[in-house]
C-alpha cells in the first residue's frame, strides 16, 4: 500500500495545493495563500449543524495538553490558494446548506495566518456559507472591525483564569485573548467559549468560576463547550519527539465533567 | 363465494371495488400521520413472553445452525399448521409444523438441498432423493442443460458469481395486500378473467406459458384458501378488522415463503395500507393502541422468524442467515401527501419493542420533505439501533411511481405491477486485470476470456488499459446476459413462483437486474493507471500479478471530480454493454451496485490490483469507497457516490456508512438533528441508498472476543442488516476495517 501511505507522519491529507516554491513568499504575505494541515467535512463538532472544517498550521502556542501539536509548524501544512480552497468548499455549499452548517477554520492558530483566513472566510461568506473561526484569541486585534463582519461566530478557547497557571498551561499571557472576547463583546459577535478540563490542570473550581464569570459578564457567549482531556494525541507528540507532560494524565471522570459543567452553569451559562 | 359484507364499510372510492388497485384504495382511505412518537406502546407482558420462548430457541440454533429440518418437500399446503404458544398468539401461521423448523425447497436445486442436509448432520429422506433424481427435474438441473462453456468458465473463476443457479432466485414481491382488501376468490376470479382473455390470441410459445401460469396461480391461490383454512382462518372474503387485515396479509406472505426459498423474500410497502384498518378500529372503539402495537409486534415476530434451509458456502456470501423481508415505510404521494401513519411509528417501535433485528429489513423511503416527527424518528432508531436502511423516495417515485417497494436491499419496483429477474455480480475488478493479461485469469494463469495479446511494456498506459477494459467488458456483458437468460428460462420453467405472480397483474413489467462488484477497486485503478506511475510485475509465463505504483492519485470517495468521473464512467459503461443483448422475457435490462456482504469473497478471488489492493483483501461494499480512502469526512464520500447516475444504475446504488456516536455530535440531543441533517442534504440531492451504522469500533472487537455478551447487536452491512455474532470471522474484520466517520 506503498501508493497510499501519507507523505507526512501525520497524515497530511490536503492535495489540493501544488503551486512553485518562489511565490509562496509572496502570496502568504498577500494572504492569496495559506498553509492547511488538512480539512474534512460532515464534523458535527466544531459549530453548529454539520460543517466542512479546514485547520491551518502554525500556533504561538504550546498548550501541554494539545492534541494536535503537529499543527505548531506553519511549514507542517501544505501552500493551498484561497481561490482553491474556495473551490474545494464551493462544492459542499448547497449540502451545508441543508444541514444547516458551515465552514469553520480552525487550527492551529488561524490567525497566525490572518489574511489568508480573513480572505477565506469572506470568500466562505460570499457564496452564503455560515462562517466560525476557532481560535485562542491572542491574535485577535489583527483583525479589523470589517474582517470581524465576515466571520458569523467565534469559539473562543479560554484555557484558565489563573494568569500564572494559563502561562504554564499555554505559555503565552491571557491579556489578549481577553480583550478579544470583549472587543466581540462590544461589536455584539456571537461567541462559542471552549474549555478542555484536564484532571489536575484545568480543573479547580475558584479558576473555572473566575472564567465562567467572565463569559458571563460578557454578554454575547451563547453556549459554553466543556471538552474533556483524552490522549489521543499523545502519539504526535512521541512522533515529534516532543516531550509531553501528560503521560500520567487520565480523562476526567463523568462526574468531574458534569461537576465543570455545572460550574459554567452557575454563572449563567448554556454549558454543556 | 363470500360477500364483503360489513367488511368494507367507511372506505371510499369506487374504482378500487371495481378492478384490483390496491393503490387507489391506499390513496382514497389513509390519514397521513404529522405527529412524533409520543403516542407509541410498549410490548405487553403477552409480547415478551412470546419473544423469549424464541429467544431461547435462537440460541440453541445458533449452537447448531439449524434448529430442526422437515423433509417434507414444502408447498403451501404441505405442512399441517404450527404455532409458538397457540394460546397467546395473536397472528398465526409457521412455514412448518414448528418454530425455526426450516423445510426443504428442492425445486429450485435439489444439490442445494442435499448439501445443506450434509452440513447441519441430517441424512436425505430416500424417497424425496427418489423423486428428485428419478422423476421430477429440478431449476438447477436445467440451468446446467443450458450452460455454455463460456458460462461454466467465468462461473468457476469467480468473474462472475453468485448466480442463482442452485436456489431460488427470489427479489420477487407479491402484493400481499391484495388478499387482505379483496379476499381470495375475487382475486381467482380476475385471474381467470386474465386467463380467459388470452383464449382469443393464438397458441404461441409465449401465450402457451402465460396460459400455463395463469392456471398454476389460481391453482396456487386455491391453496392459500387450505393453509389458512387449516389455521381456522376463512380468507374467501376480504377481512374485516385490522387483525385479520394483518392476518390475511400475512398469510398471503407466509404461503410465498413455504413455497419458495427466493434469495430475497421482501414484503412490500404494507405498514400504511394496514393503517387505514387499525384508524377505523380505533376510531370504533374496537381497539386501543397497546392492542395496535401489539399486532403489529406479532405480525414482525412471525418475520423475524422466517428461515430456508441453505448451505455454508451460501452464508459465505450472504452472510448472517438473511431473508430480506424488506418493507418499504415512508416516502410520499403522487400528490405531494407524505405516505407516513402511525402505522409506519408502530414498524418501527417494534426495534424497541422486540430490540435491534436484522429481519424485517426495515426500510425508509426517505425525503426531505417527510414530516419533522417521522424524520426524527426514523434517524433516533438508527442511531439507537443500527438496524434500518434509508432509500430515496425522490428517485425511486419519479422513476416508477409512489407504490413501490424494495427487493432485498436496494431494488425498487412498483408493488404488483413489475418484478425483476435477480442475478448476481460481475466482478469488475477481475474484469480489468483480465483486459491487462489478455483474458487470463491473474490467479490460475487459465485463459478465461477471449485471448488477445496482454499488454506489453513495463508502465500502464492509460488510453491502452482503458481500450482492453473496453473489449473485455464487452466479452464480459454478453457471457453475463446470456447466463441470466438461461437461469431465468429455467426457473420460470421449474421452480414458477405462483403465489407471488397471482398477486401481480398479467404481464408486469419485467427487469433484469444485473449487478457489478469492485467499482471503487477499478475506479481507483484507473485513477492510478491515470495519474500516477504503475508498472507491472509479470511472472515466469508472462503474465501480470502485481503493480509498482510510484507517485499519488485521486482516490474515489474524495470529492474529486478526477476520479469520480472514472467510477460513473464505469458503471455506464458496463451498462451500455449489458444493454446490447437481449433478455428473456424482453426484460427491461437494469444494474445495481451492491455486493451485500459477498465483497469479501469477491475480494478473496481477484488478484493484486492497480490501486494498491492486495490480492485476496476485501473490496468495499456496494458503491463503497475502498476501505479508509474516504478520508475527508462523510459528506465527500457520500458526495463521491452521490455522482453515480440513477440512469445506469436503476437496480440501485448502495452505501454503507459507519458513524462513531460522537461523529454525530458532542451531546446526545444534538445527534438526531445532525443525522436528519445529513439525511436531508444527501437525499435532498441525488444519494440513493444509505446505510447508517452509529456504532463504536471497540465494542465490535469486543463482540469479536465475546460474542456471548452480544445477542442481538445488529448491523447494516450492504443493504441489510445481520447480528454481528453471526458473521464469518473474516466478514467481521471485514466491517472493522471500514472507514468509522468522526473519528
Amino acid at each position: 500500500m506503498t501508493t497510499l501511505a501519507a507523505k507526512s507522519p501525520f497524515e497530511l491529507r490536503v492535495g489540493l495545493g501544488n503551486l512553485p516554491e518562489q511565490s509562496v513568499r509572496e502570496a502568504l504575505a498577500s494572504g492569496e495563500m495559506g498553509f492547511l494541515h488538512s480539512y474534512t467535512t460532515g464534523s458535527t463538532v466544531d459549530g453548529p449543524g454539520v460543517r466542512v472544517v479546514a485547520w491551518t498550521t502554525g500556533c504561538q502556542w504550546r498548550c501541554r495538553y494539545c492534541h494536535n501539536p503537529d499543527t505548531w509548524t506553519v511549514t507542517n501544512g501544505i501552500p493551498v490558494s484561497v481561490a482553491q480552497a474556495a473551490d474545494e468548499l464551493r462544492k459542499y455549499r448547497a449540502g451545508l446548506k441543508a444541514m444547516s452548517g458551515g465552514f469553520t477554520l480552525s487550527g492551529g492558530e488561524p490567525l497566525m495566518q490572518h489574511r489568508f483566513a480573513v480572505k477565506l472566510l469572506g470568500a466562505a461568506k460570499g457564496m452564503g456559507i455560515h462562517t466560525t473561526i476557532e481560535t485562542n484569541g491572542f491574535w485577535g486585534s489583527r483583525l479589523t472591525d470589517d474582517d470581524l463582519e465576515s466571520i458569523a461566530l467565534v469559539m473562543l478557547g479560554l484555557k484558565s483564569w489563573d494568569p500564572a497557571r494559563h502561562k504554564d498551561l499555554t505559555g503565552q499571557e491571557i491579556g489578549p485573548t481577553l480583550d478579544f472576547a470583549r472587543r466581540l463583546a462590544a461589536r455584539k459577535r456571537p461567541i462559542w467559549i471552549r474549555f478542555v478540563l484536564v484532571p489536575g490542570l484545568t480543573d479547580d473550581p475558584e479558576d473555572m468560576a473566575g472564567s465562567a464569570r467572565f463569559a458571563a459578564s460578557l454578554g454575547n457567549v451563547e453556549r459554553v463547550e466543556v471538552l474533556p482531556f483524552h490522549q489521543m494525541g499523545r502519539f504526535k507528540w512521541e512522533r515529534l519527539g516532543l516531550t509531553y507532560t501528560l503521560e500520567s494524565v487520565e480523562p476526567p471522570t463523568s462526574e468531574a465533567i458534569d461537576k465543570a459543567v455545572a460550574v459554567w452553569r452557575s454563572a449563567g451559562l448554556d454549558a454543556s | 363465494m363470500k360477500t364483503t359484507g360489513s367488511a368494507w364499510d367507511g372506505f371510499q372510492g369506487a374504482l378500487w371495488q371495481k378492478e384490483i388497485n390496491v393503490r387507489a384504495f391506499l390513496q382514497l382511505n389513509y390519514t397521513p400521520y404529522d405527529g412524533d412518537a409520543a403516542f407509541l406502546a410498549p410490548a405487553t407482558a403477552r409480547t415478551k413472553k412470546i419473544w423469549e420462548i424464541l429467544t431461547k430457541l435462537f440460541v440453541e440454533e445458533r449452537k447448531k445452525g439449524v434448529l430442526d429440518v422437515s423433509q417434507i418437500p414444502s408447498s403451501i399446503t404441505a405442512h399441517a399448521p404450527g404455532y409458538i404458544d397457540k394460546a397467546s398468539e395473536i397472528i398465526v401461521g409457521l412455514q412448518t409444523e414448528a418454530p425455526l423448523k426450516r423445510a426443504i425447497m428442492p425445486n429450485g436445486g435439489f444439490r442445494m438441498v442435499l448439501s445443506s442436509l450434509e452440513a447441519y448432520g441430517y441424512k436425505p429422506d430416500p424417497q424425496v432423493v427418489e423423486a428428485f433424481t428419478k422423476y421430477r427435474k429440478t431449476h438447477n438441473e436445467g440451468v446446467f442443460d443450458a450452460y455454455t462453456a463460456d458460462i461454466r468458465k467465468c462461473r468457476s473463476s469467480h468473474v462472475l458469481t453468485g448466480l442463482p443457479d442452485a436456489y431460488g432466485r427470489g427479489r420477487i414481491i407479491g402484493d400481499y395486500r391484495r388478499v387482505a382488501l379483496y379476499g381470495v376468490d375475487r382475486l381467482i376470479e380476475a385471474k381467470q378473467r386474465e386467463k380467459a382473455a388470452l383464449d382469443d390470441r393464438p397458441s404461441t410459445e409465449d401465450i402457451i406459458r402465460d396460459r400455463e401460469e395463469l392456471s398454476e396461480q389460481i391453482r396456487a391461490l386455491e391453496e392459500l384458501k387450505t393453509m389458512a383454512a387449516s389455521y381456522g382462518h376463512d380468507i374467501s372474503g376480504p377481512a374485516a378488522t385490522a387483525r385479520e387485515a394483518v392476518q390475511w396479509l400475512y398469510f398471503a406472505y407466509l404461503a410465498a415463503v413455504k413455497e419458495q426459498n427466493g434469495a430475497a423474500m421482501s414484503l412490500g410497502r404494507t405498514s400504511s395500507f394496514l393503517d387505514i384498518y387499525f384508524e377505523r378500529d380505533l376510531a370504533a372503539g374496537r381497539l386501543t393502541e397497546e392492542q395496535a402495537q401489539e399486532i403489529i409486534d406479532d405480525f414482525v415476530i412471525k418475520l423475524r422468524i422466517v428461515r430456508f434451509l441453505r448451505t455454508p458456502e451460501y452464508d459465505e456470501l450472504f452472510a448472517g442467515d438473511p431473508t430480506w423481508v424488506t418493507e418499504s415505510i415512508g416516502g410520499m404521494g403522487d400528490d405531494g401527501r407524505s405516505l407516513v401513519t402511525k402505522t409506519s411509528f408502530r414498524m418501527l417501535q417494534t426495534l424497541y419493542n422486540l430490540g435491534p433485528a436484522p429481519e424485517p429489513n426495515l426500510t425508509i423511503w426517505y425525503t426531505p420533505r417527510l414530516p419533522d416527527g417521522f424524520r426524527e424518528f426514523a434517524a433516533k432508531v438508527a442511531i439507537d439501533t443500527s438496524s434500518i436502511q434509508f432509500e430515496s423516495d425522490e428517485i425511486m417515485r419519479r422513476t416508477w411511481g409512489d407504490d413501490g417497494a424494495i427487493a432485498c436491499c436496494v431494488s425498487p419496483m412498483l408493488v404488483g405491477k413489475q418484478m425483476q429477474f435477480f442475478g448476481a455480480r460481475a466482478n469488475l475488478a477481475k474484469c480489468l486485470l483480465y483486459g491487462i493479461n489478455g483474458g487470463r485469469d491473474e490467479l490460475s494463469g487459465k485463459q478465461v476470456g477471449p485471448a488477445f495479446d496482454p499488454v506489453t511494456g513495463e508502465v500502464l498506459d492509460f488510453e491502452d488499459v482503458v481500450g482492453r477494459f473496453e473489449k473485455m467488458m464487452d466479452w464480459l456483458a454478453g457471457v453475463y446476459v446470456n447466463a441470466m437468460n438461461v437461469i431465468h428460462y429455467m426457473h420460470d420453467k421449474y421452480a414458477y413462483e405462483r403465489i407471488e405472480m397471482a398477486l401481480h397483474d398479467y404481464a408486469p413489467l419485467r427487469t433484469m437486474a444485473f449487478g457489478m462488484a469492485g467499482l471503487s477497486v477499478v475506479a481507483d485503478s484507473l485513477s492510478a493507471i491515470k495519474y500516477a506511475k504503475v508498472k507491472v510485475v509479470r511472472d515466469a509465463t508472462g503474465l501480470v500479478t502485481d503493480f509498482v505504483t510510484e507517485g499519488t492519485f485521486p482516490l474515489f470517495g474524495n470529492n474529486d471530480n478526477r476520479v469520480d468521473q472514472l467510477a460513473t464512467w464505469v458503471v455506464g459503461a458496463f451498462m451500455e454493454r449489458l444493454r446490447k443483448h437481449p433478455t428473456y422475457r424482453n426484460a427491461l435490462h437494469t444494474q445495481s451496485i451492491l455486493t451485500i456482504t459477498s465483497n469479501v469473497v469477491y475480494g478473496k478471488g481477484t488478484g493484486n490490483t492497480p490501486d494498491g489492493r492486495r490480492k485476496g483483501e476485501p473490496f468495499a461494499p456496494g458503491a463503497n469507497p475502498m476501505h479508509g480512502r474516504d478520508s475527508h469526512g462523510i459528506h465527500a464520500s457520500a458526495a463521491s457516490v452521490a455522482k453515480i447516475p440513477y440512469r445506469d444504475a436503476q437496480d440501485g446504488i448502495s452505501l454503507t456508512t459507519t458513524l462513531l456516536p460522537t461523529g454525530l455530535g458532542r451531546v446526545e440531543k444534538e445527534r438526531i438533528p445532525n443525522l436528519v441533517s445529513i439525511l436531508d442534504a444527501f437525499f435532498g440531492a441525488t444519494g440513493f441508498h444509505m446505510n447508517i451504522n452509529v456504532l463504536n469500533r471497540e465494542m465490535l472487537l469486543d463482540a469479536m472476543e465475546h460474542p456471548e455478551k452480544y445477542p442481538s447487536l445488529t448491523i447494516r452491512v450492504s443493504g441489510y442488516a445481520v447480528n454481528f455474532v453471526r458473521l464469518t470471522r473474516e466478514q467481521q474484520n471485514d466491517v472493522i476495517s471500514r472507514t468509522f466517520h468522526g473519528a
